[in-house]
Parts: structure tokens; sequence; C-alpha cells
């Protein structure tokens, strides 16, 4: 068993990964919560929007941070555009049609990306990716600390969205009843595709706040979803609050079995927390609140 | 329907036309009867998934090479026959390198070239043996390709044994130099066949020069994040970090180390995937005083660095998949100009006899033993200044070394 103080830095270094795979799931539970469907894009939609931080960077010399707002919009208007010319026209009105369709999307866009960025490698060097702050035993590097609390914010920004906002209450109340929706006038249609906006849009800003410390190749952001997928089955499938705590879990549980295990046997915490809820508990920790 | 009466057709036409049409009809043939058939190379890379980038450079030296084989007049014996590449994608996987195999010998194919990944070039040579189809190996680290007895499989590069075996012998005179100042090391690896191979061969020989490996730490492909492995690092205080990865978690596992100030008196790997002109230009302060023992070209060849030049004019990086798949190409093409012909044993029996020298390569004469060259070495390079300076073997060193690094502020 590692020392406390080593143990202490893993759980830091858990809280600071599991602040990115937190928006990474919002994004996924979301859509799932609105569509009911998994969104099977969702790792290649983010690896596109690494890219377009990397470039931005790379041709106007952008800082991934300040190129936030700008990759949340473009984000989202990639989403809402992506499902209202393809995702909406072609589901015929059966949710496993979307799912297929995302599936495809995934196929294309990961080939296109090959095509066109190449296969290699491509980070981003800031000033400031040496900068770090030491607590204890643990060496805290900047980029995860803005990431981390970037991320906790945009969650709060988004929560209180879809908490107070008209089109908040549309989406919540979409996502409980569609038909009841329906009835009582929202544009369901636009609605859902608000919805696949928002949930790209947080990938947006997760790819945003992973390019300082990660890097992007056409395969990268696969890399996350597995992980996605269990923290919003953690969470309860739908539920805001369940991927955020979930994504906490995940990240701690992550980095304690790595430092307790060994790094490949690590990874097997997150499968058993995986098998045991849905054996335990198969609508998730939130599942049931939504 | 008829148009004859738009088309009318003189009698000097009718001859001109006749001539041309028994000219075509018995001029052509006979050209053509006089091509000898295209020689069919199978190149098989991850062109696609986890390492498709390097996949991609292999590719692209490969067929550099068959358009220069070509340009050149293509195998003389053969009455110019010209090489074909047929390119395969094994999508980073083992099982669809086995079906590029079978779906080539439907083909055609004469010989093999590939697979970048050692799993997968064991897998696709063993496929290729069922029939006699010769098999070079242009990257896969693993001593396991050239050990199972197989006759067809030809490895012009060192394996990771030899450049375990440099890699030890250049650490230790640069330890020695030093002082003896690395007494420690912990060795952080994939957890794959060329990783863990290279790994225990690592903590096996280290011993050797006087330093222990104090942790073996293996990862998985891909890695988000290399923190904990950083955090374990420093909690077990080395000398040195030894690494062995391929090019992604190379590149991620430096800039955490860097950013986590692991400070060590070095960080040397052995076949670091990540360590290239791209890594040492784009992040200069993470990769400043890295040594990577691997393969690299010769810098006194003309050829080389008119290659280099043609590459880079492409805009494209000179990494070593590009100029080892390049280099197979030739010792095939120098291969099949001796044996005269495409036949699969008569091939097979060339490579195993080729002297074929590698211009491009700081290597010795070819001579195949068991299918592996004696003659193939690594060499050892240093990070300086945003550039990669070789600083072993001694008669290509283009700097000397910078061991112990300066210590972190």
């Amino acid at each position: 068993m590692p020392d406390p103080a080593i143990l202490l830095a893993g759980v830091l270094n858990g809280l600071l990964a599991g602040g990115i795979y937190v928006l990474v799931a919002v994004g996924l539970t979301l859509i799932y919560g609105v569509l009911h469907i998994i969104n099977f894009a969702h790792g290649s939609l983010l690896m596109l929007a690494m890219y377009a931080v990397f470039y931005l960077w790379r041709l106007l010399g952008i800082d991934p941070y300040a190129a936030l707002p700008m990759v949340i919009a473009g984000s989202f208007a990639f989403g809402f555009v992506l499902y209202r010319l393809l995702i909406g026209r072609y589901n015929h009105g059966r949710d496993e049609n979307i799912l297929l369709i995302t599936l495809g999307v995934s196929i294309v866009v990961d080939n296109a990306a090959l095509l066109f960025f190449g296969g290699d490698t491509q980070t981003i060097d800031v000033t400031y990716a040496g900068s770090f702050v030491e607590l204890g035993a643990a060496f805290l590097p900047l980029p995860k600390i803005i990431s981390f609390a970037a991320s906790l914010l945009l969650c709060l920004i988004l929560g209180l969205y879809m908490a107070k906002s008209d089109t908040g209450k549309a989406i919540r109340a979409l996502a409980r009843e569609r038909q009841g929706a329906r009835l009582v006038g929202i544009d369901v249609d636009k609605l859902f595709a608000v919805s696949y906006g928002i949930g790209i849009a947080c990938l947006g800003a997760a790819a945003c706040l992973l390019m300082p410390s990660y890097y992007v190749t056409p395969s990268s952001g696969h890399a996350f979803v597995l992980v996605a997928f269990t923290i919003v089955v953690l969470g309860g499938m739908g539920s805001f609050v369940g991927a955020a705590v979930g994504g906490f879990i995940i990240g701690i549980t992550e980095s304690l079995g790595g430092l307790i295990l060994g790094e490949q046997l690590g990874q097997i915490g997150i499968s058993l927390i995986f098998i045991l809820i849905l054996l335990l508990k198969p609508t998730g920790l939130f599942g049931g609140a939504r | 329907m008829t148009s004859q009466g738009k088309f009318p057709v003189s009698r000097r036409g009718f001859v001109a036309g006749s001539s041309a049409l028994a000219a075509g009809t018995l001029g052509f043939p006979a050209v053509l009867r006089a091509q000898p058939a295209a020689v069919k190379v199978g190149m098989i890379h991850p062109v696609t998934g986890f390492v498709a980038y390097n996949g991609q450079q292999s590719r692209l030296g490969g067929t550099m090479a068959v358009e220069d084989v070509n340009k050149a007049g293509g195998i003389k014996s053969m009455g110019g026959a010209k090489l074909e590449a047929l390119l395969g994608d094994s999508q980073s996987k083992v099982e669809v390198g086995v079906s590029e195999v079978e779906k080539m010998n439907e083909q055609g194919v004469a010989a093999y070239i590939g697979c970048y990944q050692s799993p997968v070039g064991i897998a696709a040579s063993q496929a290729a043996a069922k029939y006699n189809t010769p098999f070079l190996i242009d990257v896969g680290a693993s001593d396991l390709l050239v050990s199972r007895g197989l006759k067809n499989v030809f490895r012009l590069k060192p394996g990771f044994g030899v450049c375990v075996d440099d890699g030890i012998a250049s650490l230790g005179a640069l330890n020695k130099a030093a002082g003896g100042v690395a007494k420690t090391a912990v060795i952080v690896h994939e957890s794959g066949e060329f990783g863990t191979g290279t790994a225990k061969l690592l903590a096996g020989k280290l011993p050797s020069i006087d330093i222990q490996a104090k942790e073996l730490i293996a990862h998985d492909n891909p890695t988000r994040n290399f923190d904990n492995i950083a955090l374990r690092i420093r909690s077990l205080a080395p000398d040195i970090v030894m690494m062995s990865n391929y090019g992604n978690e190379y590149m991620l596992l430096a800039r955490t180390l860097y950013q986590q100030k692991v400070n060590v008196a070095g960080f040397f790997s052995i076949l670091g995937g990540g360590f290239n002109y791209k890594f040492v230009k784009e992040m200069p302060d993470v990769a400043q005083y890295m040594m990577d023992v691997n393969h690299w070209f010769n810098p006194r060849s003309a050829q080389a660095q008119a290659l280099k030049k043609r590459v880079e004019d492409g805009g494209a990086l000179f990494t070593f998949e590009v100029y080892l798949t390049y280099t197979n190409v030739m010792l095939l093409a120098d291969s099949l100009e001796r044996a005269g012909t495409a036949d699969k044993e008569k091939l097979t029996a060339a490579l195993a006899s080729s002297t074929f020298k590698a211009e491009l390569m700081p290597y010795g004469p070819t001579r195949f033993v068991n299918g592996q060259n004696q003659g193939g070495r690594p060499a050892t390079m240093q990070a300086l200044k945003g550039d990669i300076e070789v600083i072993a073997p001694a008669e290509f060193a283009s700097a000397k070394a910078v061991f112990p690094k300066p210590k972190l502020n």
C-alpha cells in the first residue's frame, strides 16, 4: 500500500482527471436523457473539436482557454446542424435509426479526419504547460487545475441554464414526457436539435480543456468515451448530477486503482463499478431522481 | 440504322485508317508481350488505428522506393519488370494483418513487407509462411519475429535484443564517464510484446552496468493520463527513467514527467516511438536532454540526405519508418535482380544469401542468420536545443552527450 501522502496526491490527480470526464459525460447524458439514444459519434465529435482547438492555436495563435467561447459556439452550431440535416431528417421517428446514424457519422468523421489531418499526433505547447502547484506530495500541473475549475464552472452554468431558462425547462419536460411536451406546444424537433447541440457544445468545452495537457489524433476521442459511458451508467442515464458525481468517482477510482494495483490492473476498478452498478442499482446512483 | 451519309470516307483516308488499325491490332500486342509482368509487393502497415501515423510513414517510404526502382528501369534481370505495390491496412489489428496476407496471396504477391507492430508482424509472417512467400520485416522490434525457424522471414534492422545490448553499452559508458551517478532505474513500458520484451531484457542487463531496476511499470495503449505513473516514479526516486513505448504514449509520458517535475539524471528510452524531429521541435523544453536508442539513418550518406530532403520537401518528416521501409524495398529489388525471377523459393534463397549494402543506414554488410541481419545496429541519440544529435556510436556521432542532465529548478 502506498504512503498516505502519495494516496492523497492520487486522489487529487483523480479529481483533476474526473473534471474532464464530467464534461464529456454530461454531454452524453444530456443527449441520452432527451433523445433516449447513446450517441455513438461522441468520441469522433470530441476528436473533431480537439482538432478545431489545435488549428485555432496553430493557425491563429488562439490559446485553448481563450478559444472556449468560440469552440463551444461552433460545436453547438455543428451539433444543431448535424441533427437538423442528418439525424433528425433520416431517423424516420425511430430511436434505433438515430443510433445507427450516429454510428455512421462516427465512421465517416474518423476516416475524414485521417484523410484531411493525417494520423500524426498533434499537441499544443502553451507557455504555462510547465507551471504547477505543489500540494504535499502532489505536483498539480496548472493546465489541469484550470481545466478542473473551468469544467466545474461550465457544469454549474449548464445546470442553472437547464433549471432556470425556458429552453432548459422545455428540454427537461421533453426528457420526461415527449408526447406531453408536444401537446403543450413545445417545438419538439427543434429542441431535439438544441439538446444535441448542447451535448456537442460540452464536447467543445472538454476539447479546449483537454488540449493543453493531451494530444489529438483521429482516434484520440474514443479514449474518453468508454469512461464517459461508465460514468453515465454509474450516475444514472440522463442525470446531470449523476454525471458530475460519477465523473469524480471514476476519476478517483482510476487514479487510486492505478496507484495500488498498477496502471494496467487499476482499470479493473472502473469495470467493477460498471458491473456492480448494473447488478445492484441498474438505474444508477441518481437515475430515479430525474 | 446507319449513319453512312454523314461520315464520307475517302480512299486515302480508308488506307490510312486501315494501316493504323492494322498497326493497332498487330503491333501493340507485340509491344505488350514484350512487357514482363509486374512483380507484386504486398505492403502491410497500420495506416488507420492507434499507430496510424507510423504506418503511413512506412507506406510513404515504401511507395517512394517502388517509384525509384521503376524509374531506374525496374528489375533488369527480369527484362525491366516493374514493381507493383499492393497496399494493405492492418488497422493496428493482428487479425486484419493476417487477412491482408491472405487477400494479397490471392492477387499473386511475390513478397510482403510490414508490419510496424510486432504482434501483427508475427502473425502475418506466419500466415505468409504457409505459401512460402518471403516476408521482410521493415519495422518490428520483437526478436520472436526471427526466432521461430521460419525460412521466409527476414529482418534487416536490429531487434530489441540488439537495441537493448547497444543501449546498455551506451548508457554504461555515459554513466562511467559521469562517475557512476546512476545507480537505480525505473522502466516504464507499453504492455504489448514490444514494450514488455524490451523492459524484461533491460531489467536483466542493467545490473551489468551497476544499475538496478527498482520497478517495471506497464501501461496500456492508449493511456489517458500518466500523472499516477509520474507520482509513482517520484516516490521511488530513481536516478534514471527508462522508457519503451509507442509514439503517443511516449510523448504524453515525457510531457507529464516534465510537468510533474520528475528530477532525474536522465531519461533514456529504447526504441522510443515518439522520439523524432517533430517531438523535439514542438516541445523543445520537454525533449531537452532526453536520450533514445533507435534506428537512425547514416547522416554521412549522400543518398540518405537526398531522400531526407525529398521527404521533407513533400511536407513529411524523415522518421525511421520512412527510411527502413524504403531500404527494405531496395533489399527486395536487389534480391529479385540476383534471383532473376519472382519464384518464391529462388527469391527466398537470394534474400538469405544477400550481401545488400543498406546505403541509407549506418549498418555493416548485410548477412542474414536465421533471417536476422547481423550487420544491423541502432544509434544513440539525444535531444539538444530543439534538434536530434547522434551521440553513439562514435563514428557517426554529431555531438557530445550531456549526462547527467542539469537538475530542474
